[in-house]
């Protein structure tokens, strides 16, 4: 079992920076998830750590040891790819073996360990099949098997779940939630899927372009994002955005309002925030309720989607800036119905005036 | 928008006519009238009427013996020696209207061994069909294993990343898109006694302690002279296959394989070579039939000599039906060289099949 630590890792492609200077300390046995959305170089940090992709700068560390140049077969780690990559040609028995007749092992030692990795994936009546007459989630298994095999320091997943549908992805994400508590190794997976991230990982790390915009545990950051970006990705339905201008502020909190927003307090912990100026207000669907009257946000109802368990909203307000309300209840809005929503000030997001808030 | 045009089954017709009747006209038409000649005596052009003559083609062109021929003996039952040679009777006494050897009537000699003091000879109807036979087969065998080597070998050098490739890929396919009654020229010079390319360069190679040959003049050399420049000259166009092969396989697999410490040996036997099975299976099938096919190579450098050496099924064809006006004749070779190629297609399927 190994830490994996990366210092100040950068990558370019000739004169394009994918991943420009990235710091991530991942401890011995902690699963560890990389999210950020398409182009952001998570893949690619997961290759490098691989060592299927060449490190431009800073170094990579494995067990103590910087593995920078050492090939990726020497570095004690194992990796799970999004399209299975197991050999069409051979049984389920010769790809989980793969790595053992590449290493010249005996027929008894590769028969124990294929038998062991089958146990644990409950795979055993899969082995004499081959991949063509499996299913998506089967195949998976066998390329985990494959994995576990090689007894790794480090398991690397690279979106293993994004080529399978909905009821099967919830069934593996059980899976290797379980395979991790059993084992015990350091892994590192890879999703732009933060359902996946929040309930796999003991950490995640957030990246877009290349940069880290912020790493923690999963309820650190969902309830404590530090800027847009994150706040605008951890979360479904996205957390809305609102410009606001500060009225006044005091040590942890500031009173806002703006011609859509009533003047209320918010609480204020994050850097950058003045006692005048403009901010930006994120408030999450989930957080905003409807009341009869008052409230400090008001529109008109767009869209209603009706999902049983929970009620999304689409409201326009006053002057067409769209947000969404989200209820934990089965509720009837008419389209074009007035709706008075209201929300804790305490759950609250203030954010400094960022140019990007829009994009974002 | 659909007119009247394009739903009239008539005008459908119509507009397949000129491809279908082309089509008809010189392939269709053409292979079943190969089958009727080869059971008639047609000629090309003859006052006499065309008679059906059954298998009398085949026979005359298949038709094989086996016959020891025992020495002369003197009184005492002792073998004739003369200067050291053992001394036979004259094969014609058996071969030319002998009533005791009806059925080595016609026939000449094809090869003969020693076996004690008999010689054991092998006669057949048509030497100079047999020899084109053996010839024929004699190329597939080298062409076929050796050109698709080759082309895979140059397939795995040019699917690397690396500056200029396509300039690589360009000079290897070169050859095909050449005609290749230019490249038989071209390699006739190259080919040609004394002071020809080839008898030059290896005059070089070797400070001049090369003697020069006549590669296409020397019956030990003909043949392996033309295979040579055949696999040449078609290496580039199996390559390509075999490239677009190699492409279809996914890279995921071999970053599997770099993973797992696989060798550059070990990637190829367990993720290349298996990924290649169904190009490797169309790859044999096409060179085969298209080394069954040899003609104009022969047509253009040594019309089948020296010394028949160089005969080829498809030359003797051609030479037979259009040469000596004997359409039968050729036909016959023909259908023999579709039954040849049709039986070796199907055995290579069968054993490259997928097994479950």
């Amino acid at each position: 079992m190994a830490d994996v630590m990366l210092k100040g890792i950068k990558k370019s492609y000739g004169p394009v920076d994918v991943i420009k200077g990235v710091d991530i300390e991942i401890k011995d046995g902690e699963f560890v998830v990389f999210v950020g959305p398409s182009g952001c170089g998570k893949s690619t940090l997961l290759r490098m750590i691989a060592g299927l992709e060449d490190i431009s700068g800073g170094s990579l560390e494995i067990g103590g040891t910087v593995v920078n140049d050492i090939p990726a077969s020497q570095r004690g780690i194992a990796m799970v790819f999004q399209s299975y990559a197991i050999f069409p040609h051979m049984t389920v028995r010769e790809n989980v073996a793969f790595g053992l007749t590449i290493a010249g092992a005996s027929k008894a030692e590769k028969e124990e360990k294929v038998a062991e990795a089958a146990r644990i994936l409950q795979m055993e009546h899969l082995l004499d099949r081959r991949p063509s007459q499996l299913s998506g989630g089967q195949r998976q298994r066998v390329a985990i098997g494959r994995a576990i095999v090689r007894k790794p320091e480090v398991f690397l997943f690279d979106e293993p779940l994004s080529n399978l549908d909905a009821a099967l992805r919830l069934d593996m994400r059980i899976e290797i939630g379980k395979l991790h508590k059993s084992l015990g190794a350091t892994m590192v997976y890879v999703t732009h899927d933060q359902v996946e991230a929040m309930t796999l990982a003991d950490k995640i790390v957030v990246l877009k372009d290349g940069y880290v915009q912020q790493v923690g545990a999963p309820m650190d950051l969902y309830h404590r994002p530090e800027n847009l970006f994150v706040a605008g990705f951890i979360g479904a339905p996205s957390m809305n955005f609102l410009p606001v201008d500060i009225v006044s502020r005091d040590a942890d909190s500031a009173h806002v309002q703006s011609s859509l927003v009533t003047q209320f307090a918010a609480p204020v912990w994050r850097e950058g925030i003045g006692a005048s100026g403009a901010a930006t207000l994120g408030i999450r669907p989930q957080d905003l309720h409807p009341v009869d009257s008052g409230g400090i946000l008001t529109g008109n109802v767009t869209l209603a989607e009706r999902l049983g368990i929970e009620t999304v909203v689409d409201v326009a307000l006053s002057d067409g800036t769209r947000i969404l309300c989200s209820m934990a209840e089965d509720r009837v809005f008419e389209p074009g119905q007035e709706i008075h929503l209201d929300f804790d000030p305490a759950r609250a997001h203030l954010f400094a005036q960022d140019p990007q808030a829009k994009a974002a | 928008m659909a007119s009247k045009l394009t739903r009239s089954n008539r005008a459908g017709w119509l507009m397949a006519l000129p491809g279908v009747g082309l089509i008809a006209t010189f392939i269709i038409v053409p292979f079943f009238l190969a089958f009727g000649f080869s059971l008639t005596n047609q000629r090309l052009a003859s006052p006499n009427p065309t008679e059906y003559v059954g298998f009398e083609n085949y026979s005359d062109l298949l038709g094989m013996a086996f016959f020891t021929l025992e020495p002369e003996r003197d009184e005492a039952g002792n073998a004739v020696v003369e200067d050291g040679e053992i001394q036979y009777p004259r094969l014609r006494k058996f071969t030319r209207n002998n009533p005791d050897y009806p059925n080595l009537q016609g026939k000449r000699e094809w090869f003969s061994w020693q076996s004690g003091e008999n010689r054991k000879v092998v006669l057949a109807s048509d030497v100079v069909f047999m020899k084109a036979l053996v010839n024929t087969v004699t190329f597939v065998l080298v062409v076929a294993p050796l050109q698709s080597a080759l082309a895979l070998g140059l397939a795995l050098l040019i699917n690397q990343k690396l500056r200029g490739i396509s300039l690589f890929r360009a000079i290897y396919f070169m050859p095909v898109v050449v005609s290749i009654v230019v490249v038989s020229l071209l390699w006739k010079f190259i080919y040609s006694p004394g002071d020809g390319l080839l008898n030059n360069l290896l005059s070089g190679l070797t400070f001049g302690l090369w003697q020069p040959l006549d590669w296409l003049g020397n019956p030990s050399t003909a043949l392996g002279s033309i295979i040579l420049m055949s696999v040449w000259q078609g290496v580039g166009f199996h390559m390509v296959i075999w490239l677009a092969g190699l492409q279809t396989i996914s890279p995921t697999l071999y970053e599997a394989a770099e993973i797992e410490g696989s060798s550059k040996w070990q990637t190829f036997r367990y993720v290349t070579w298996p990924g290649l099975r169904n190009t490797a299976v169309l790859i044999l099938i096409v060179i085969t039939m298209q080394a069954f096919a040899l003609y104009a190579q022969i047509d253009v450098m040594t019309s089948g000599g020296p010394l028949d050496s160089t005969q080829v099924l498809v030359f003797q064809a051609v030479e037979r039906g259009y040469g000596k006006q004997d359409i039968s004749g050729g036909s016959t070779i023909s259908v023999l060289l579709f039954l040849i190629v049709l039986a070796i297609s199907l055995l290579q399927r069968w054993l490259t099949r997928e097994r479950t």
